[in-house]
């Protein structure tokens, strides 16, 4: 048994080398070589089977398994293990890449896209190998390269058409913002080495931390690892590389990567004992921060994949609010909200991983069809794709949280969690209940979204010519969605699957002294809800066909949708999606900054006139652009070191030397 | 023997402000190739350190410095046709003050310093740091490129100076490895000096702000 679960995390290792080197085969085949891609895709899916493989022998993480190997580093080991809590993350990162370098054999075609086709399929190796590393790192100095691995391949896979400025802009900002997180966990691993004394990642002993160091280490895990996550107000990065990504990278950057920055702060606050209830009340108004105005943001948004990339920070924060909660539970001994609320977390890591993937697969196939990503200039869809169009509302069902679909499972576990507290009475926690009011605004709003995009991209007709006729993708897009839909509905009907997994995880963040940990099972009774979603389908999927024969045998002639009536109705004539919410996008203005533009009209005969309107992110634009320019207007001062005369900066070097010489001899 | 070596270095103190002092470019490049190969003497006259090793160190730095690179440095003038330093940041002679000045400072430091016991004898350690200082100076003060190489030159041999300390301890493999730098800096620096007369029409260092961006 025990040489087994050896066996199975040599097999992980195996699969995250196998990852990493994926792309270099086809490195020594020509540019458009199609051959080259599908031996990539071959080793990447050959990686996932062999990490599934391994995760199965392992048995999940469960009991603990643990290889180190001593490196030529001057510091830290070649140490890795495998966990119940890295299981939970080795999912997702063993089955999206996959399912996205398939997808991206029809997407990204080698041989329409010779310019970047290889580098596109090496570094996507690489983020998949660089993700893996860092959830099976258990050394500090292993864990950052792993952690600069992913961040760097996630850099230029983002910025893969950088012939565009926009694209070359998008990803100097991530860039700067995914360093500014690493300046912050490099502070952490050093403090954490202080308070340890190694780099080994162990826990960390209570009595050696005095509350301001506590604090200290608390306030740079959430801070270094919100940037990846992309927690309010660090998300500044995540729409524009998302939207410029290509979309099977923006699949995985979204459905995995971001849940790295999710695993990063669960993994160092299992290191870290967590006594302080205002630890919990903090990251459950962040995540209900990020939550509400990621979907706020998310509803103002006309470019399809920049309003995914808000929708995921508002599951980042639905998550984030899961761990708020678990940790309220873990200062105050409450093992069902650490229960429900990090249950809840996990399960919605896989969920979103699931919908989110599909959602921008999906994306991906309306933009190879319409070459846009403006919604503003899609229409119609639904009766010329209908698999992509009945796919994308599979997904839209899910991520809003609705019944029978995986969202609503993770997402009633945290609100289970939420009700918990409130029954406990205790007055100390009244925040959580505020959390609750929140965590049903994000649901309601989310809901108000995807309606929005639903309706403009699928319904009505075609607001902008057409080039050919759009159909559904080819089956190498198709499969990849379908399979991810599938997943969604199985975690949907049957969640408890997942449960003993889930479990397992959950009990690292429960200590020995805590009251005996109930089963997932038997507080949350999913045995009702798995029955209830059975009648749900089959009640819809009947319903459907009975209305479906009734109307195609009393159908009169078709016409366009909001056709009103009028005597010669234009597409023109439809909602847009920016009309769509223009009630909610000024209700929410004091957050949104919407920026529009109008004319005025003083004359009863008006002459031709413009209207714009664009939402540019708030937090991006208004505060951190202007304070980089303020400070760039500082450091101009600097510049008068700079003489670019060898004779001065030969004296700067003299100087110094005398000073350090006097120093040495004098001191001060 | 110490007598020897003391009076050595004294040349080499005084060949330092001889070079601070002087306009002539050809004197300066045959003051510090004199100096350099005085230098090469200094391990022979370190006899107990004597060892074939040691011999064929001195022998490189005497043939590398005393005549490799002063033909090189004199061939790279002959192509650039100049033969003056015309202006100096500070002038000769206030220069020359500024080398006695750091002289006299090295030698009061090198008092201070906490020394091992063969080593406060001879003047090995006052020299080197009365050397590196020039060196500095040289570089500091000359617009000129190739009187930067000089004072390049004088400040290595300086360091060379210190490295005596470690005769006898220090592998022949890093004593040629240094030289093998020297020789290889001097030989890019002539090729960007040809480089810089081409572009700029003009050897002073000054116009290379320029290239600022």
């Amino acid at each position: 048994m025990e040489y087994e679960i050896q066996n199975g995390l040599k097999l992980i290792l195996a699969a995250t080398i196998l990852l990493i080197a994926s792309g270099l085969p086809a490195c020594f085949f020509g540019r458009k070589s199609m051959f080259a891609q599908r031996l990539t895709t071959a080793f990447i899916v050959l990686g996932s089977l062999v990490g599934w493989w391994g995760l199965v022998a392992a048995s999940f993480g469960t009991p603990v398994s643990s290889i180190v190997w001593d490196w030529h580093l001057p510091a830290g080991h070649f140490s890795i293990g495998l966990d119940a809590l890295g299981a939970v993350f080795l999912i997702p990162v063993f089955t999206i890449p996959m399912l996205g370098s398939f997808y991206g054999l029809s997407y990204w075609r080698q041989s329409e896209h010779p310019e970047n086709g290889r580098g596109l399929g090496l570094l996507y190796g690489l983020l998949a190998g660089g993700m893996a590393l860092v959830v099976l790192s258990r050394d500090s100095i292993l864990f950052l390269i792993a952690w600069e691995l992913m961040a760097m391949a996630a850099f230029f896979l983002a910025g893969a058409e950088d012939e565009k400025a926009e694209v070359r802009r998008a990803g100097w900002i991530y860039l700067v913002a995914t360093h500014a997180g690493t300046v912050c966990l490099l502070a952490l691993f050093c403090l954490l080495r202080q308070v340890s004394g190694g780099f080994t990642l162990s826990a960390v002993d209570a009595g050696s931390l005095t509350s301001g160091i506590a604090t200290t280490l608390f306030v740079l895990t959430i801070i270094g690892f919100g940037f990846k996550a992309g927690l309010m107000p660090l998300h500044v990065w995540l729409p524009g590389a998302h939207a410029n990504a290509p979309s099977h990278v923006s699949a995985v950057m979204s459905g995995v990567m971001l849940k790295m920055g999710i695993y990063g702060i669960l993994r160092i606050l299992t290191l870290l004992p967590v006594t302080e209830v205002w630890n919990g009340e903090v990251v459950l108004a962040v995540g209900a921060v990020t939550g509400l105005l990621g979907i706020i943001f998310a509803i103002a948004q006309n470019d399809i994949k920049r309003l995914m990339a808000y929708s995921s920070i508002e599951n980042i924060g639905i998550i984030t609010m899961g761990i708020g909660l678990a940790l309220i539970g873990r200062a105050l001994h409450r093992t069902d909200f650490i229960l429900l609320g990090l249950g809840g977390a996990l399960l919605h890591v896989w969920n979103h991983s699931l919908f989110k993937s599909l959602l921008f697969l999906n994306a991906g196939t309306i933009m190879h069809v319409l070459h846009t990503r403006e919604m503003n200039r899609m229409g119609g869809l639904a009766k010329t794709m209908p698999v992509t169009a009945g796919l994308f509302l599979l997904g839209a069902v899910a991520i809003c949280g609705l019944p029978p679909l995986n969202g609503f499972a993770s997402e009633w576990l945290i609100y289970l969690g939420l009700y918990h507290s409130v029954d406990a009475g205790s007055g100390s926690i009244w925040t959580v209940g505020v959390a609750t009011v929140a965590l049903a605004a994000i649901g309601a709003l989310a809901l108000a979204c995807f309606v929005k995009i639903y309706s403009t991209v699928f319904l009505g007709t075609a607001r902008a010519p057409v080039h050919g006729q759009p159909r559904d993708p080819s089956p190498l897009m198709r499969y990849p969605m379908l399979l991810l839909a599938g997943g969604c509905i199985v975690l949907g009907i049957l969640p408890q699957l997942g449960f003993p997994l889930l479990q397992n995880a959950v009990a690292q963040w429960m200590e020995p002294t805590d009251p005996a940990v109930p089963l997932l099972l038997s507080v949350a009774p999913f045995q009702w809800i798995s029955g209830m979603a059975m009648v749900f389908i089959v009640l819809v999927v009947g319903g459907t066909m009975l209305l479906r024969r009734k109307i195609v045998r009393q159908a009169p002639e078709p016409m366009g949708t909001w056709g009103c009536g009028y005597a010669q109705p234009t597409e023109r004539m439809q909602y847009t999606a920016t009309s769509f919410v223009e009630m909610l996008v000024s209700l929410f203005r004091w957050v949104l900054f919407p920026r529009i533009r109008r004319p005025a009209i003083s004359a009863t005969f008006p002459a031709k006139a413009d209207f714009s309107t664009e939402v540019p992110d708030p937090v991006l634009e208004r505060v951190i652009l202007p304070a980089f320019r303020q400070a760039g207007r500082n450091m101009m001062k600097l510049r008068l070191l700079q003489q670019g005369r060898i004779q001065i900066y030969l004296l700067y070097i003299l100087s110094i030397v005398l000073f350090l010489l006097y120093w040495e001899q004098w001191g001060f | 023997m110490n007598p020897l070596l003391n009076a050595l270095l004294v040349v080499v103190l005084a060949l330092n402000l001889f070079a601070l002092g002087t306009s002539r470019i050809v004197t300066v490049i045959k003051l510090v190739s004199l100096q350099g190969f005085l230098l090469g003497l200094i391990p022979l006259l370190m006899e107990e350190h004597l060892g074939w090793s040691a011999t064929l160190a001195s022998g490189g730095a005497i043939l590398l410095k005393g005549a490799i690179i002063p033909f090189m440095m004199l061939r790279a003038m002959r192509d650039v046709q100049i033969k003056r330093e015309m202006e100096p940041l500070i002038g000769f002679l206030p220069s020359m003050l500024l080398g006695a000045l750091a002289t006299g400072f090295a030698l009061l430091f090198s008092k201070a310093l906490p020394l091992a016991g063969e080593h406060t004898t001879p003047l090995l350690v006052p020299a080197a740091l009365a050397t590196i200082f020039v060196g500095f100076i040289l570089l500091t003060t000359r617009a000129k490129a190739i009187t930067q190489v000089m004072g390049y030159l004088v400040l290595e041999n300086g360091i060379y100076i210190f490295g005596m300390l470690l005769l006898g301890t220090m592998p022949l493999v890093v004593e040629l490895g240094v030289l093998l730098d020297l020789f290889v800096a001097v030989f890019v620096i002539c090729i960007i000096i040809n480089h810089i007369n081409q572009a700029f029409s003009s050897l002073d260092t000054r116009r290379l702000v320029a290239l600022k961006e």
